[in-house]
């Protein structure tokens, strides 16, 4: 079996800037991978290429074993869950409209579509009966945010691409949402790639981390080893690493 | 007001209504679709505004005087008189299509994109009701102001309420350009409000 995600040697230029730097790593079926990095380390441009928003100036990306340039677009962004920071709900539809979308574009029948959004809407604790027919400004931060990873299961996707998901909530509804999303994660078995700048997001919700820097792979590891070996390895881990409580030994 | 002036009152409000409606509709059908062509193509923005612009200056009787001598849209009459005020309505409906479309939050329009929408199914699903309010501001304002140029359409044989002010001019007699003037007022009133109230109803958030 393919692994559900790889990036082989990809670099990506934009106006002569190296963004990208011939990254290579696997994601397996059933990963939380999450790729850690600065602002413009290059985290969110990847992800960006797995739904084939942007592709690699060189190397290829490859979903289910098939590189993103031989896919038929509009097919595998329907099978990809996105989520985005400030969540991207469309503000014209109600709560039920933006997550009936993905399913609604797949031709579901309206009953199957009704009761697939009752059922999303419950697991993301935001009951039917009173969100259904709200309007995305009369949510919450934190509501957004569920309606928006609801949104992204809505088609049973494969793969969840969440970009910084929590990184404008405040710090208790963000805690929340992240309980939430491993709590799910045992249930749904979907593969995720997940951009934090987060360290302590990373490693409690990572089964590997990725770190970026400068556009390049600096480290790869399950959240323990990246705490202890490779720290030792980097000095941008150790940065990463120097906001945490845990000691390191130097 | 003796039953016969009434009733032309009545015939050349119709009239002029019924250019106004035309002229409208079709800037309309002209002037969305460029607006979201214009949207996907940067580089013809400004050359295609700027015309649109440079015919907003052209005075209003210059340019139906203008139009008179040229093959197929000239002449005498109506459909002269349509083309006018088409190329009149044109700019504001033009740019506020394209100031709607291009103000949709990019953030809505990426969820768009990576939820698998069709370049069509994001356009008519997602930016044009968006972007709906600001277009139908345009289409208020073109419809305002064409309701006033369209007095000018009775020059060159437009018909409409110009004529009372046309003959009213003609005659220094100021009954008659009421006749013609205050009647155009009022309908430009109950535009103005009409296409307001749909605009307020397509508010999309």
């Amino acid at each position: 079996m393919p692994p559900a995600i790889a990036f082989r040697d990809v670099s990506y230029d934009v106006q002569g800037k190296e963004v990208l730097r011939h990254l290579n790593f696997e994601i397996a079926a059933g990963e939380t991978f999450v790729l850690l990095g600065r602002s413009g380390s290059g985290k969110t441009t990847a992800l960006r290429m797995v739904n084939a928003l942007l592709f690699p100036t060189s190397g290829e990306v490859y979903v289910d074993g098939k590189s993103t340039r031989e896919w038929d677009v509009i097919r595998l962004r329907r099978g990809i869950g996105y989520v985005l920071q400030e969540a991207g709900l469309f503000p014209h539809f109600t709560v039920a409209q933006n997550v009936a979308l993905v399913p609604e574009l797949e031709g579901w029948e309206k009953a199957r579509v009704e009761t697939r959004v009752d059922e999303l809407l419950s697991r993301m604790d935001l009951s039917p009966a009173e969100f259904r027919t709200r309007m995305p400004r009369q949510l919450s931060g934190g509501q957004r945010q569920r309606v928006g990873v609801a949104r992204a299961l809505a088609a049973d996707p494969m793969i969840l691409l969440l970009d910084e998901p929590f990184g404008a909530l405040d710090p208790i509804t963000r805690l929340e949402l992240q309980r939430q999303f491993v709590h799910l994660r045992k249930t749904w078995k979907k593969t995720s790639l997940f951009v934090t700048h987060d360290v302590r997001e990373a490693l409690g919700l990572a089964t590997r981390v990725a770190l970026l820097h400068d556009g390049r792979l600096e480290a790869l590891a399950p959240p323990k080893e990246f705490l202890t070996a490779g720290g030792a390895a980097s000095p941008e881990v150790r940065t990463f690493l120097a906001g945490l409580d845990w000691k390191l030994e130097s | 007001m003796p039953g016969s002036l009434a009733r032309e009152i009545l015939d050349l409000t119709v009239e002029h209504v019924v250019l106004v409606f035309v002229a409208l509709s079709i800037a309309s059908l002209i002037g969305i679709p460029l607006g979201i062509w214009l949207s996907r193509k940067a580089a013809w923005r400004a050359w295609v505004l700027g015309f649109a612009n440079v015919l907003q200056t052209v005075p209003s009787l210059a340019l139906f005087g203008l139009l008179i001598p040229l093959p197929f849209i000239g002449g005498i009459g109506k459909r002269t008189a349509i083309v006018a005020l088409v190329l009149y309505a044109l700019l504001p409906i033009l740019r506020n299509t394209l100031t709607g479309l291009l103000g949709v939050d990019p953030a809505v329009v990426e969820s768009a994109v990576a939820m698998g929408m069709t370049p069509r199914q994001r356009l008519v699903r997602v930016e044009l009701p968006l972007a709906a309010r600001t277009i139908l501001a345009g289409v208020r304002v073109a419809a305002v102001t064409t309701v006033g140029t369209a007095t000018i359409a009775a020059a060159i044989g437009g018909g409409g309420l110009g004529v009372f002010i046309f003959r009213g001019l003609a005659s220094v007699d100021v009954d008659l350009i009421l006749s013609g003037a205050v009647p155009a007022a009022l309908l430009a009133l109950v535009v103005d409000g009409g296409l307001g109230w749909l605009e307020r109803r397509f508010s999309p958030a």
